[in-house]
């Protein structure tokens, strides 16, 4: 779908982007990760064009980008950023059709669209529609620019830092709300973000940059359990590396039968490194595991989290 | 807390009776002196009974005030198109160099006096209304090139990001974001040039220009203070109306603003 090759780009003698090839496949949740300065945000604003490389090639769905024109390629690749960049003297029905306006579309097709982005991003229409931006909070806000971005259902998706001005809760809700939209419409998704966390919970690749390069791209299982470098186990924290390692996997993979168990159940959806925070909270070594739909399922127990691989295969 | 503070500014300008709002009560004023003001003669006879003549009559004060408003609009017209070309050429990539030049033009445009404009243009192209206009024209230009200049500086880096980035191309940019994001500091700055013209125009007949100045020019220099009242009462009274006027069009512009 995208594929950089030999990518480079100095400003005034220094590397920001330094050699980079990679190719981003269709439907791939790619997050590029890197501290401030390592090159990836300008990465990123290449492949729509609002940064210009100065060597290598980069290709879109088979053509050379510089043969597209900015505009024309920018309308195919969803874009949103951090402030969300919302235009304050539109209300929210007008931001999220920017696109679909200037594409041309009937102005009833590009309504049911808004209409059905608002709902997509769990935001009640009539509601919302005619408000001003400066009348909806910073989630709301959120939701509404990747609603915009998603307007003309574009090819890719680019997100640079996205969640980065929102407090903890609202970036966790979002967070759910973007895999949510990538598992249902398996869009193509690149995002910056400096935020381990989040990388490890939506990537389907990470991609961790340092100075213009990067150091290492994989799942993040592979970042964690084999890191190319130093650097790499560095980055992720040498310290909590088994504990993101458990953060990765959910409970469903090493449930055991039903057991006696105490206290409350806990719900199927909880990932390893929840549940184990849940013991130590409850100073137990089992937890009873119900569905959504509140039917006992089975039991964890402490000694598979620590001692069995996080898929259920003996370690 | 913004939707509150806004109903907090918003409420009393939209709950206040009609009666209390000045706009309509200056502007029955300026009509009613400017359609009127041949009546008044006995009042200034009264007030300066020394005059023969206490009634400025070489022309009528509709046509002094008609023709005052034809110089100002037509002038300010002229100080908007070019000041607004001017800031916005300055503050795109290609012109961004010419930005200081353009500053230092304008600045000396506002520091000669309109008075040495006028002096300077009427032995060039003669007296009338030409060197007038241009004198104005020059005059007024410096706060719309400022507020053009102040204005699109003032539209957030993330909204011109997300433009670009969104596929609006420069044009669509400059048309759909940043001049409505521009248009309320924008609008300041030509507030300021046209009252300030409103006024500068009193001064324009001094070259032979009709306007509201010509009965406070004539009566200052033959010592007749009824004369300079009456053209001065028309010329206050038609700023503040233009100043109320501007006032409620910045207000109903900025209503997507955040306010506080």
């Amino acid at each position: 779908m995208i594929r950089l090759d030999s990518i480079g780009k100095s400003y005034g003698g220094v590397q920001a982007v330094d050699g980079v090839s990679l190719h981003i496949a269709r439907g791939e949740f790619v997050l590029l990760i890197g501290a401030s300065g390592s090159g990836k945000s300008t990465l990123l604003k290449m492949i729509n064009r609002l940064v210009e490389f100065d060597r290598g090639t980069l290709t879109f769905d088979g053509a050379d980008i510089r043969t597209l024109k900015p505009e024309d390629l920018r309308r195919r690749l969803g874009y949103a950023i951090q402030s969300t960049g919302l235009f304050p003297h539109w209300t929210v029905a007008r931001n999220i059709a920017t696109v679909p306006r200037l594409l041309g579309w009937p102005a009833a097709r590009t309504a049911a669209r808004v209409d059905e982005l608002l709902t997509l991003l769990n935001l009640d229409p009539a509601t919302y529609r005619g408000r001003w931006p400066h009348q909806l909070s910073g989630g709301q806000q959120q939701r509404v620019g990747v609603a915009r971005a998603l307007a003309a259902d574009p090819e890719v998706l680019l997100m640079d830092e996205p969640f980065g001005a929102l407090d903890p809760p609202g970036r966790a809700a979002m967070q759910a709300e973007m895999a949510r939209i990538h598992q249902s419409t398996g869009k193509t998704i690149v995002m910056v973000t400096h935020d381990i966390d989040e990388a490890l919970r939506l990537a389907t690749r990470i991609v961790l940059m340092d100075r213009g390069r990067i150091v290492q791209a994989g799942t993040p299982a592979q970042l964690l359990e084999q890191p190319a470098s130093e650097f790499v186990s560095d980055f992720f924290g040498r310290g909590e590396i088994g504990l993101k390692r458990l953060g990765l996997h959910g409970v469903a993979g090493i449930l055991r039968g039903v057991e006696e168990t105490e206290g409350p159940p806990v719900s199927a959806s909880l990932t390893q490194r929840e549940a184990l925070s849940m013991m130590l909270l409850r100073r137990t070594d089992r937890l009873a595991v119900v569905g959504d739909d509140g039917r006992l399922l089975g039991t964890v127990l402490l000694r598979d989290l620590v001692l069995r691989g996080p898929d259920g295969r003996d370690g | 807390m913004a939707a509150m503070a806004e109903a907090g500014i918003a409420a009393p300008a939209r709950l206040r009776p009609w009666w209390r709002d000045p706009l309509p009560w200056a502007a029955a004023a300026l009509a009613a002196l400017v359609l009127g003001m041949a009546r008044l003669e006995p009042l200034f006879a009264a007030l300066f009974p020394a005059l023969d003549r206490p009634l400025y009559a070489q022309s009528t004060f509709l046509a002094l005030f008609v023709s005052h408003v034809v110089l100002v609009a037509l002038s300010s017209a002229v100080s908007l198109a070019v000041g607004l070309a001017a800031g916005i050429f300055v503050t795109r990539p290609a012109g961004r160099e010419f930005r200081p030049l353009v500053d230092t033009l304008v600045a000396i445009g506002q520091t000669v006096p309109p008075v040495a404009v006028l002096a300077i243009a009427a032995p060039l192209i003669g007296f009338g209304a030409a060197p007038a206009l241009i004198a104005l024209a020059l005059y007024g230009l410096l706060p719309i090139v400022r507020g053009t200049v102040a204005g699109l500086e003032s539209v957030p880096a993330e909204v011109l990001d997300a433009a670009s980035g969104l596929g609006l191309s420069a044009w669509q940019r400059l048309w759909h974001a940043e001049l409505p994001l521009a248009l309320p500091v924008l609008l300041a700055g030509v507030r300021t040039s046209v009252i300030v013209n409103i006024g500068t125009a009193t001064v324009a007949s001094t070259v032979g220009a009709s306007t509201l100045g010509s009965p406070i020019i004539v009566g200052l220099s033959g010592y007749n203070t009824a004369y300079v009242i009456q053209g001065a009462l028309v010329v206050g009274l038609l700023a503040i109306v233009t100043d109320l006027a501007f006032e409620r069009a910045g207000r109903r512009l900025g209503r997507w603003r955040q306010v506080g």
